[in-house]
């Protein structure tokens, strides 16, 4: 019941399916057992076969794969940055009605029509065809991007599908298996085609090597290399007519979805490591590399796992250790950023906080008193939209950067450091008033919030330049606040105070 | 012999209504991914349930539809959350976020489907050809009356997506066009999005199992795109959009029946050939769509092209006379100045003369007297904008002249009189040529 089901299963699926089953066909051969779901973990013979190359047929399949991906990686590093990243999908779906076409006309000329140059030449064709009728699409009519290459995608596919109905029709050319022999085979991927694979690619990386400024300037600002006289539709369609080369050669050896997902995991893995588009394309290629490699070795040494599923994985496996973990992009570093700036945030606010209560109370002037005076902590509550948990906890961090002491948990004062940076940050808040007042015309009323939002990103240099553009007599070191402060101590009910504004 | 002599009501006649069913269903929400620019979303959607398939075999160890439906759904919605999450969190590229998820979801359900079965063996052609051919095959009796599996299916689905687009059509409009707006009028625009993708799913699994995945993908992206070249208005794109997928149902499947015969074959994919006329009604609709179409647009810049092309000569005419009354120029000379290309420099002088502006003989051309009346309107228009510009747009004079050469093509006689009106009167313009009056006074 079972394999009568997955076949089902998988011919309800789209062809690309079949182009996956096709190339395990021989991997899986080996296992008799039917209905046997484990992976057998392999003996020691297996692992060392696989990683010294002892297998001529590993060797190839993880040399071509190897190099597919790197040439990927490059190219769909401008893809990606071009925001094209699903261009590949659409081109490999536009591939078949080529394909079909060239089967037909090389077999009803005589030729063998299933010879690898007539389809290629085919599925080159009808790429290129593809590519044209997007771009045309974009630029001519109203439509984006996204529905050009859906479009495209569907209709080629389409058209393609009814070419192959009719050439399964034919009764000179033997057809059968022509989808499969152009949507790749990995697992019996032979030497010619590496040879093909290594060729073609690293033609694509030496092309797009000698046309690196030229194909990032389009990347970035389209608009600038226009402006420049670079003939910017020409490099278009050279960096598409890349994507179609890259996109065929890997078509035939690997399928259809490990080629797209080849063109965009790994450049979008690398993404996250870097912001200089030299070091993403080469961290692209070694992540394209090293997840055919691993995703090949895999599937040589677990016999039950199709290798081309196996490379995307693996990509997909690393796209995730990036995206989490990738630095400076990565979700995490990120995150850590956000709470360093919150905390900052948090704690400047506290100081402001205690220093404007003293100062409002004339508690300033004399050392002795403002750093005696305990603050309770019900009257901080109030200035800011703080919940009593979070208060806690940042007068905690206060406490244990020394700015702050506190006595009995609800009253605190500032140490003599946490008076110092709470002058400074009370000063550059005020600074930053005083310009939006003088320079921006905000009214005084309104500025506490602008500044607020601004103060603490505010750099050393800015600061001296606001010095020396506001405070013209430097003879206090703080300066008065440019509006009233408001503390409101007799409504404990009330959430926050009017002067303030939660961050 | 075209083929159809073999055509079965019984047949043929639910194939097509599957067609239609689907065409009409997914273009109903296409339309909506068309403007989000999310068009890919349908391939992605059909791509990534594999797992969910894969998942609900496993689990409950049979192929009825109902474990599997909700597998592929769930599969389907989970594509679009992770493509969202990427998206959202790692700030990748939304279509590269797509690619990531979908690939990777495909060869996880490839591994987890070899996993459960290591022998797979299947035709090829049965997979390419899509199941549509089928549809009348496996049917089920409803109400006594015997409906094709697809068919019951479909029409339910379709009436929900119908029900959907008609009930949250205002929700849907706001939320595709100005999300940030829609959030701040208080209704939800994630809710919205992601019941959206739920339909998507729901409609991509119940097209896909019974008629394939390049129809589905066709159908959402298609005629929605080719509605969208036709009308402006949200209404009659909709309306449009089911039109043309119902088209192209059944264009289609005609199609797959008669054209393979012109070249001496049997019929072929019916769902291709849907896709393939879905196309070409994009392609019609892109070219020869009324306000937007392609044709339509380039006849409209050509017909400027020459009216200011027509406008230049006569005014420029009008300088020479200005200068030397004497001179009377011919094409080469007008091309000369004008950097005007041959062939549309002779047509527009065709034209003029034509319509009384010029006159012409042995090859020189002389302005008429409604033409010089029409020219000095022109010049006037010019050296009044040149006057303006320096006046009150503070332009410095060398600087004006191309500027005034643009507008001067858009001024009427009113604007002209204000224009007049606004400036300190004087009868020269910045580079001291005289302004013409606006009415002849000779």
């Amino acid at each position: 019941m079972r394999p009568f089901v997955l076949v089902l299963l998988f011919a309800m699926f789209c062809p690309e399916c079949m182009i996956f089953a096709a190339g395990d066909h021989g991997e899986v051969q080996s296992q008799s057992s039917i209905t046997d779901r484990s992976i057998a973990i392999p003996e020691w013979n297996d692992w060392k076969r696989v990683f010294l190359l002892e297998d001529y047929n590993t060797r190839i399949v993880i040399f071509g794969t190897t190099l597919l991906g790197m040439a990927a990686g490059m190219i769909g590093s401008f893809a990606l940055l071009r925001k094209r990243a699903l261009m590949g999908d659409a081109l490999s779906h536009a591939t078949l009605p080529g394909i079909a076409m060239a089967f037909l006309i090389a077999t009803s000329l005589g030729i063998d029509g299933k010879s690898l140059p007539v389809l290629l030449a085919g599925a080159a064709v009808s790429g290129l065809l593809g590519v044209a009728t997007i771009l045309l699409i974009r630029n001519l009519t109203r439509l984006k991007e996204d529905a050009a290459l859906g479009i495209v995608l569907s209709v080629f596919f389409g058209a393609g599908i009814a070419l192959l109905g009719i050439v399964q029709q034919m009764k000179t050319g033997h057809a059968a298996g022509l989808e499969s022999f152009i949507y790749g085979k990995t697992a019996s991927m032979v030497a010619s085609d590496a040879w093909l694979i290594g060729c073609a690619g690293l033609s694509c990386m030496l092309i797009s090597l000698l046309m690196y400024k030229e194909l990032t300037l389009l990347c970035f600002d389209e608009g600038f290399a226009v402006s420049r006289g670079f003939p910017v539709v020409l490099l278009d369609m050279t960096l598409m007519g890349l994507v179609v080369v890259v996109t065929i050669i890997g078509l035939q050896a690997v399928g259809l979805i490990l080629m797209i997902s080849l063109l965009v995991i790994p450049p979008a893995a690398a993404r996250f490591w870097t912001e200089k588009i030299v070091n993403m394309t080469v961290v692209a290629i070694i992540l394209g590399a090293l997840s055919g490699m691993i995703g090949s070795a895999m599937s040589a040494i677990f016999p039950n796992l199709p290798s081309g599923a196996m490379i995307v994985l693996v990509a997909t496996a690393m796209f995730l250790f990036s995206m989490v973990f990738g630095v400076p992009r990565g979700i995490l570093i990120r995150k850590l950023r956000r709470h360093q700036l919150n905390m900052k945030v948090n704690r400047q606010h506290l100081l402001r906080g205690l220093y404007e209560f003293l100062e409002t109370r004339g508690l300033l002037n004399e050392k002795q008193i403002s750093e005696s005076t305990f603050i309770p902590l019900s009257t901080l509550l109030q200035m800011r939209s703080w919940s009593p948990m979070k208060l806690h906890k940042i007068v905690k961090r206060a406490q244990q950067d020394q700015l702050v002491v506190t006595l009995q948990d609800d009253q605190l004062r500032l140490t003599k450091a946490g008076l110092l940076e709470a002058a400074r940050i009370v000063h550059e808040h005020r600074l930053w008033e005083l310009y939006l007042i003088t320079y921006a015309d905000v009214a005084p009323s309104k500025v506490d919030q602008d500044a607020d939002a601004i103060e603490h990103v505010l750099g050393p240099e800015v600061i001296a330049e606001l010095e020396s553009l506001l405070v013209q007599q430097s003879s206090e070191r703080v300066l008065q606040s440019p509006h009233a402060i408001e503390i409101q101590q007799q409504e404990p009910n009330s959430p926050r105070s009017s002067s303030r504004r939660s961050t | 012999m075209n083929g159809l002599e073999q055509w079965s009501w019984y047949l043929d006649g639910w194939i097509i209504v599957a067609g239609i069913l689907c065409a009409v269903s997914s273009a109903l929400l296409g339309n909506f991914l068309v403007l989000r620019k999310m068009s890919m979303l349908g391939d992605a959607i059909t791509h990534a349930i594999l797992p969910g398939l894969a998942a609900a075999f496993m689990i409950s160890d049979s192929r009825s539809s109902l474990p599997m439906f909700l597998g592929a759904v769930i599969a389907g919605i989970l594509t679009a959350l992770f493509t969202e999450w990427i998206r959202g969190f790692g700030k990748v590229d939304e279509g590269a976020a797509m690619g990531v998820v979908f690939t990777s979801l495909f060869a996880l359900g490839l591994v987890m489907i070899v996993q459960a079965a290591d022998h797979v063996d299947l035709d090829p052609g049965c997979v390419l050809y899509g199941a549509i051919e089928l549809t009348p095959l496996d049917t089920i009796l409803i109400a006594g009356w015997e409906i094709p599996r697809v068919v019951a299916v479909l029409s339910v689905v379709l009436i929900i997506n119908l029900l959907f687009v008609i009930f949250f059509l205002k929700e849907l409009k706001l939320s595709s066009f100005d999300p940030a707006l829609a959030t701040t009028t208080g209704f939800n625009a994630t809710l919205i999005h992601y019941t959206l993708m739920t339909l998507v799913a729901i409609t991509a699994v119940a097209s896909f199992e019974t008629v394939g995945n390049i129809l589905v993908v066709a159908m959402f992206v298609v005629p929605p795109a080719a509605a969208y070249m036709l009308t402006d208005r949200l209404g009659s794109m909709i309306i449009l959009s089911a039109i043309l997928g119902a088209i192209a149902a059944v264009t289609g499947h005609i199609s797959a029946i008669v054209v393979p015969h012109w070249f001496g074959y049997h019929s072929t994919s019916t769902a291709g050939m849907m896709a393939v006329s879905a196309g070409l009604l994009f392609v019609i609709a892109a070219l020869f769509a009324p306000r937007h179409g392609i044709i339509v647009v380039w006849i409209r810049r050509q017909l400027l092209s020459w009216k200011i092309l027509a406008e230049d000569i006569i005014a420029l005419m009008y300088r020479i006379e200005e200068r030397n009354p004497q001179l009377k120029p011919d094409a080469g000379y007008l091309r000369e100045i004008l950097f005007s290309r041959s062939v549309s420099t002779s047509l527009t002088l065709r034209y003029l003369t034509r319509h009384a502006q010029l006159s012409h003989s042995n090859g020189n051309y002389e302005l008429t007297e409604s033409g010089r009346d029409r020219a000095r309107q022109l010049v006037r228009s010019h050296r009044l904008w040149e006057h303006y510009l320096v006046e009150h747009a503070g332009m410095s004079a060398e600087s004006i002249h191309k500027k005034a050469e643009t507008l001067e093509h858009f001024t009427d006689r009113r604007l002209r009189e204000k224009l007049n009106e606004d400036t300190i009167a004087t009868d020269q313009d910045p580079h001291g040529r005289p302004i013409p009056p606006e009415e002849n006074t000779n």
